[in-house]
């Protein structure tokens, strides 16, 4: 790689930093609520990112959900990420929140080990993380403790594994067949 | 005289108050694709519905890991395959966040004519086939003749019907063809009189009422929980609309109204869904009036493929097309979660990079997806024939369901 090439790329990573100077809203209202439980709040690319302890996922959804201010009460998408079997803390599930009143949206993130990737779900929040959670349980192993129908959903019900983990095969380790 | 039948199709008695489980689908042609239900009924009514999905489950983004990020757009057309733009623009602006980069004026405006266009074209398909599994067939093909002129104005600008692949990172594939808005014009001129030949088949139409007023009943604190978003939220009285809530390409500049109704029910949706029709038109003349010279790549070398003239007097040009090709581009390391407005409601697509030419996680949420979710929540306690009806008015697209 050249070294101008290099030079941009650093540009480019420092530019988003210098427009996320002023605060956002969302950002000012959690601070006003007292937002005490975030392990951390980024602010990157316009949206604001809080990291949350597991224990506390479920409290925090239904306090975000009616908190005056903040109002989340829309949760737009569940997705895992995998961030290789080589990192500790592996696995991360992000929770976009989403207002229909406010209009500002909210990333919940929860760091889980692969050790024990159990987290406590928040169906009894919002019903439709009933299917969101199913799905990162089916593609990544995440399993949400209390959910009331955790099945696979996408992939067949004796599928071994987890496909959208880093360490599974992009074409599977056999061919799949229905018969 | 009585007839031996095989031990299967031995007539069983049943006591009038027992429950009958039966599968609808995967082949069924009113699911819109391979959906199985599994219902449990008493009687005719339902008592409980089990969507079963995945049949057309491909790993789609599974594949995005092992993709550049300009090879991924050709994967987003094949999933919500009745507004692949939308897909398109959801994810090729996610990825410019992440880049930072600055879209001319005219790319956006053509962006915005080019995704209204695909709504209405979206919103046609729901609206012929929603009809035809009530039972009026004659709408469909007013509904396919109007979408096929949609169809060729897509070809036109991108060359591909069904899957354009016409929005690239940092702007489009190519300028519009010259013609290409007088042929708008002339669709823009008759789609007036469709719109009014479509009210005049169905709206009015008794049974079509009847079978759709007061049925699959979702109110807005449910719709809300069930995350229901786009028209199928809309239609239960809350006006959200993600081109005014967050705004993106410049939807800010455009004058439209957001459509609701307050029914909750089938009946509802499918009038929101006809005015937006409306409003897309609007829209479109709009952006229309709006398009001016200028160029519709945005000025970033080593993202942007350049033309084809540039590359045969210019050897910077050559290289950077060489390494884009070959090697891709570097995404700065982030995550971003870009919503945007499709035709069925909110499409997300969430992007993890980790510094490299590669996406490590590419989530599509697909508004399909979750709409159905709420499917069992709005069938309970409905007839039989009316899950037909109900699913039509969630509109969903299998493709993206499963992807």
């Amino acid at each position: 790689m050249d070294i101008e090439r290099q030079q941009q790329i650093a540009e480019q990573a420092s530019a988003p930093a210098a427009q996320g100077q002023h605060q956002s809203p969302v950002l000012t209202a959690l601070r006003r609520a007292g937002a005490d439980w975030a392990g951390e709040v980024l602010e990157a690319f316009g949206e604001v990112t809080a990291v949350v302890a597991r224990e506390q996922i479920a409290e925090i959804c239904s306090f975000l959900k009616t908190a005056p201010g903040l109002e989340f009460n829309l949760l737009a998408d569940v997705c895992g990420v995998d961030r290789g079997p080589e990192e500790d803390p592996r696995f991360e599930v992000n929770y976009h929140l989403f207002s229909t009143t406010k209009f500002h949206r909210l990333r919940l993130k929860v760091l889980l080990t692969e050790d024990d990737p159990h987290i406590h779900t928040v169906t009894g929040v919002w019903r439709t993380a009933n299917w969101h959670e199913r799905e990162t349980f089916d593609l990544f192993g995440v399993i949400f403790d209390n959910h009331p129908d955790l099945r696979r959903i996408l992939l067949p019900e004796d599928w071994q594994g987890h496909a959208l983990r880093k360490d599974f095969p992009l074409r599977g380790y056999e061919p799949y067949s229905l018969t | 005289m009585s007839v031996s039948l095989p031990p299967q199709f031995e007539v069983v008695d049943r006591p009038l108050d027992s429950q009958m489980t039966i599968s609808m689908g995967p082949q069924h042609p009113s699911t819109h694709g391979v959906l199985r239900l599994e219902l449990v009924l008493d009687g005719e009514m339902i008592v409980k519905t089990t969507p079963d999905i995945g049949y057309l489950h491909t790993g789609m983004e599974k594949l995005f890991e092992y993709k550049k990020y300009q090879q991924g757009i050709v994967i987003t057309d094949r999933m919500d395959y009745l507004n692949p733009l939308g897909n398109n623009l959801a994810y090729v602006m996610a990825v410019e966040k992440l880049l930072g980069l600055e879209i001319p004026e005219r790319a956006q405006v053509i962006r915005v004519l080019m995704c209204e266009l695909q709504r209405i074209g979206s919103h046609l398909v729901w609206l012929g086939t929603h009809a035809l599994d009530i039972g009026a067939m004659t709408v469909f093909f007013y509904c396919f003749r109007e979408r096929e002129k949609i169809l060729n104005l897509i070809e036109a600008a991108s060359g591909g019907r069904l899957t354009p692949s016409y929005f690239r990172i940092g702007g489009l594939m190519m300028d519009l063809p010259a013609g290409f808005e007088r042929r708008c014009q002339q669709f823009l001129n008759d789609f007036p009189k469709a719109i009014s030949e479509f009210h005049t088949l169905l709206t009015g139409n008794t049974i079509f009422q009847r079978r759709t007023q007061g049925v699959g009943i979702i109110s807005a604190e449910d719709a809300i929980d069930w995350g229901l978003t786009g028209p199928s939220l809309r239609g239960s009285g809350i006006a959200v609309d993600i081109r005014r809530a967050n705004p993106y390409t410049g939807y800010e500049n455009y004058d439209f109204e957001i459509p609701i109704e307050t029914g909750c029910d089938v009946w509802a949706r499918y009038m929101v869904r006809m005015r937006e029709l409306k409003e897309s038109q609007k829209i479109v003349v709009q952006a229309l009036e709006r398009l001016k010279p200028g160029p519709v790549k945005a000025d970033a070398p080593k993202v942007v493929l350049p033309d084809r003239e540039a590359m045969k007097v210019h050897m910077d040009a050559l290289i950077h097309h060489f390494l884009i090709v070959a090697e891709g581009f570097n995404v700065p390391a982030g995550e971003v979660y870009h919503p945007i407005e499709a035709s069925k409601g909110e499409l997300g697509v969430y992007i993890k990079s980790d510094g490299g030419p590669k996406p490590a996680r590419v989530h599509f949420r697909g508004p399909s997806f979750v709409n159905l979710s709420a499917l069992p929540h709005m069938a309970e306690g409905e007839m039989i024939a009316d899950v037909v009806a109900i699913i039509g008015s969630i509109d969903i697209v299998l493709g993206e369901i499963d992807r």
